[in-house]
């Protein structure tokens, strides 16, 4: 419709034809929204709703699923069923590996933000062009596989590593520190592997910080400490959780690290449930707790989203 | 120390401020600054951006250390002290609120660092919002509030732990005029209803007249004039505080002869006068700059008692009064100024020939 025709037309075909327009405009809309809700269905729903059909399936002899209806996958991760009798009985062995990986990832996030802070922090109060240096010295990490660097980390691990060797030669101990295949040395890579994923968000949140809010918190009778605390981190705080939400839920399902670095003592549930896609045959388990997994993330996001909300709301009052 | 030094808030001696490494290749913000600021005053100190009265005002502050000289607060060294431990707050420039804090909050941050009881804090931070006449917007958020209101937060956050000496970094500057007017007298009334000493920085030569008790006009990291608005604007000392506050008419002249505060002068184009001396004028003799207001300047009819002749080039008509300017017959120009009254006086046109007289006691000799 042209704008002249519009001009004459009464009362009735215009409201006629200003919903002809809203219809038009709204079909124009969907058209330029359908490639994003494309790639939402194609790599975010399809894909999960396969694992969730999987997980409710019994596995297949040689690996893959049989289509027969069972909720086998979700009983075994907490019953164990007994060979002779057929009777469940409550195992806590997958619990454990849920409760180690749950401590390591804890730990991982704690001990990130604890170095990635200051290191934000430093970089974020040198001058610009310094800036742009520390920043790309962060990211040269990233340019090698992480398989090859947690390989790199395990051979300074190792008995014959570079550690123990050299604390051997200073004749600081004699017998090697076991380091490799315990808790400590997974922990240890998780930081190793996700550290800059703290660093840079803190570093986005820091940067823009108004120093003068520093100056004004000097002024008004904070000492360093106080400053830090008071003004520095609550301005920092969407990227202190930004960088904790980065480093904890990679280092949750890590499979990597603690294959190589945990050996098999140290099992995660990134292991777990590759053991069950390879190995073990057992696709339905493994779906069953990569979907428990999501779950637990989920759940804890909605806790800290409801959490950080309610503070904002009550600031605001 | 004596009677004399213990009268002043603030007391700097022979501060320097170098930025960089040394004092050949750095930037010298402040050249070797004495000045005493007494208590309970409205101090200005005025200047173009760039000439140090920031870096003076963070030097009190805490924000830097002087590179040579000492700095005094009522007699106490503050050598050494961190800006926390400064009986002193100041009012930032771009007010500096914290965005995470409510007015009431940020307001009473400062009496919290301090150890103060709730009870206390609530009581002070209630008087102060009552004092800079903002209670109703106790509870917002700082992003909610106009930029007038934020400047009022601003100083209700400096005073509430009641200072010894405020200081305020062109605090105005981002205000649209009549907001700024009504903050001028604001920031007066505050003063003398608080008696607190207050540093106020500006490079707005009329905000500096109009609230101050004394002015400090700085240029290139000195000190040039310290004295009353008054002072400063009838007997400018020196040639960049002459230009750089208000407006003012610079001629050419000859001293005759001079005794301590007065000399006899001859002017370029040949009249003979009398004008002041400046307070540091050994030196001056011979050719001299002599200033005079365009407000000083009047029309005569009488041509023999007349200081200058000259021919009007230019009229500008602004309400109550006119701006004509003038050119001698020696070729310089100057600006007379002069209040319309109807029927008062003749009607002057352009390239009319004037004989202007000089009101005596407002000529002033500069030094450079």
């Amino acid at each position: 419709m042209t704008k002249s025709s519009n001009h004459q037309l009464p009362e009735s075909n215009l409201s006629a034809s200003v919903i002809a327009a809203e219809k038009q405009l709204k079909k124009t809309r969907m058209l330029l929204l359908a490639p994003g809700i494309l790639i939402i269905l194609l790599i975010g729903i399809l894909p999960l709703s396969i694992v969730l059909t999987y997980s409710f399936m019994t596995p297949g002899d040689y690996g893959g699923v049989k289509a027969e209806f069972s909720t086998a996958a979700y009983v075994q991760l907490l019953f164990e069923e007994d060979i002779f009798d057929e009777t469940f009985s409550f195992t806590s062995s997958y619990l454990q590996i849920f409760g180690r990986s749950l401590a390591l990832a804890i730990f991982a996030t704690v001990a990130s933000l604890l170095i990635g802070f200051p290191t934000a922090y430093f970089i974020a109060t040198r001058t610009p062009e310094t800036r742009s240096a520390w920043l790309f010295m962060i990211t040269i990490p990233f340019w090698t596989n992480l398989l090859i660097r947690t390989y790199a980390m395990l051979l300074i691990l190792r008995d014959e590593g570079a550690i123990n060797l050299g604390l051997m030669k200073l004749g600081l101990i004699e017998k090697a520190i076991p380091m490799l295949y315990t808790n400590f040395a997974v922990c240890l890579g998780l930081i190793y592997a996700f550290l800059p994923f703290m660093i840079l968000p803190i570093y986005a949140s820091l940067e823009k910080l108004d120093f003068r809010l520093v100056e004004a918190g000097f002024d008004l009778y904070a000492n360093r400490f106080k400053v830090l605390k008071r003004i520095i981190i609550p301005l920092a705080k969407p990227g202190i959780a930004a960088g904790c939400i980065l480093v904890f839920i990679p280092s949750l399902g890590a499979f990597i690290t603690p294959e190589l670095l945990g050996g098999g003592k140290s099992l995660m549930i990134g292991n777990l449930i590759n053991i069950q896609f390879g190995s073990s045959r057992n696709w339905p388990f493994g779906s069953a707790i990569a979907l428990i997994l999501m779950a637990l993330v989920l759940v804890s996001l909605m806790i800290y989203v409801k959490r950080s909300g309610e503070k904002g709301a009550s600031a605001h009052g | 120390m004596s009677a004399n030094t213990s009268k002043a808030a603030i007391d700097i001696r022979n501060t320097s401020k170098v930025y960089g490494k040394s004092r050949v290749n750095g930037v010298v913000a402040l050249d070797d600054v004495s000045l005493q600021i007494r208590d309970n005053e409205f101090f200005t100190l005025l200047g173009p951006s760039g000439c140090g009265k920031t870096t003076l005002l963070r030097l009190i502050a805490g924000f830097e250390q002087p590179t040579q000289g000492e700095i005094l607060l009522f007699d106490h060294h503050l050598e050494g002290l961190p800006p926390y431990k400064r009986p002193v707050n100041t009012v930032f420039q771009h007010y500096a609120l914290f965005p995470h804090m409510t007015v009431s909050e940020n307001i009473g941050f400062g009496l919290e660092m301090q150890g103060k009881a709730d009870a206390e804090i609530h009581k002070v931070v209630d008087e102060v919002l009552a004092l800079v006449q903002m209670e109703y917007l106790a509870n917002r958020k700082i992003s909610e509030i106009s930029g007038g209101q934020q400047q009022r937060v601003a100083l209700a956050r400096a005073l509430a732990p009641r200072p010894k000496v405020l200081l305020l970094d062109e605090p105005l500057s981002a205000l649209d005029f009549k907001l700024r007017k009504e903050m001028q007298l604001e920031l007066k009334r505050l003063q003398l209803d608080t008696g607190i000493t207050f540093v106020f920085v500006t490079h707005d030569q009329e905000e500096a007249l109009t609230m101050s008790d004394r002015v400090a006009v700085m240029n290139e990291g000195q000190i040039l004039q310290v004295g009353s608005p008054k002072e400063i604007y009838d007997h400018p000392a020196r040639r960049f505080v002459a230009d750089f506050i208000g407006d003012i008419n610079i001629l050419g002249a000859e001293i005759l002869s001079s005794d301590s505060a007065r000399a006899s002068i001859r002017l370029s184009g040949g009249f003979e006068t009398s004008a002041s001396l400046p307070d540091q004028s050994d030196a001056l003799s011979g050719k001299v700059s002599v200033a005079v207001r365009p407000e000083q300047l009047e029309f005569i009819d009488d041509q023999e008692s007349a200081a200058l002749r000259c021919k009007i080039k230019r009229i500008t008509y602004f309400g109550s009064g006119s701006h004509y300017d003038l050119e001698t017959a020696e070729g310089e120009s100057i600006t007379l100024r002069q209040q319309n009254r109807l029927g008062g006086h003749r009607n002057y046109e352009v390239d009319d020939q004037v004989n202007i007289a000089l009101n005596e006691g407002s000529l002033q000799i500069l030094a450079d």
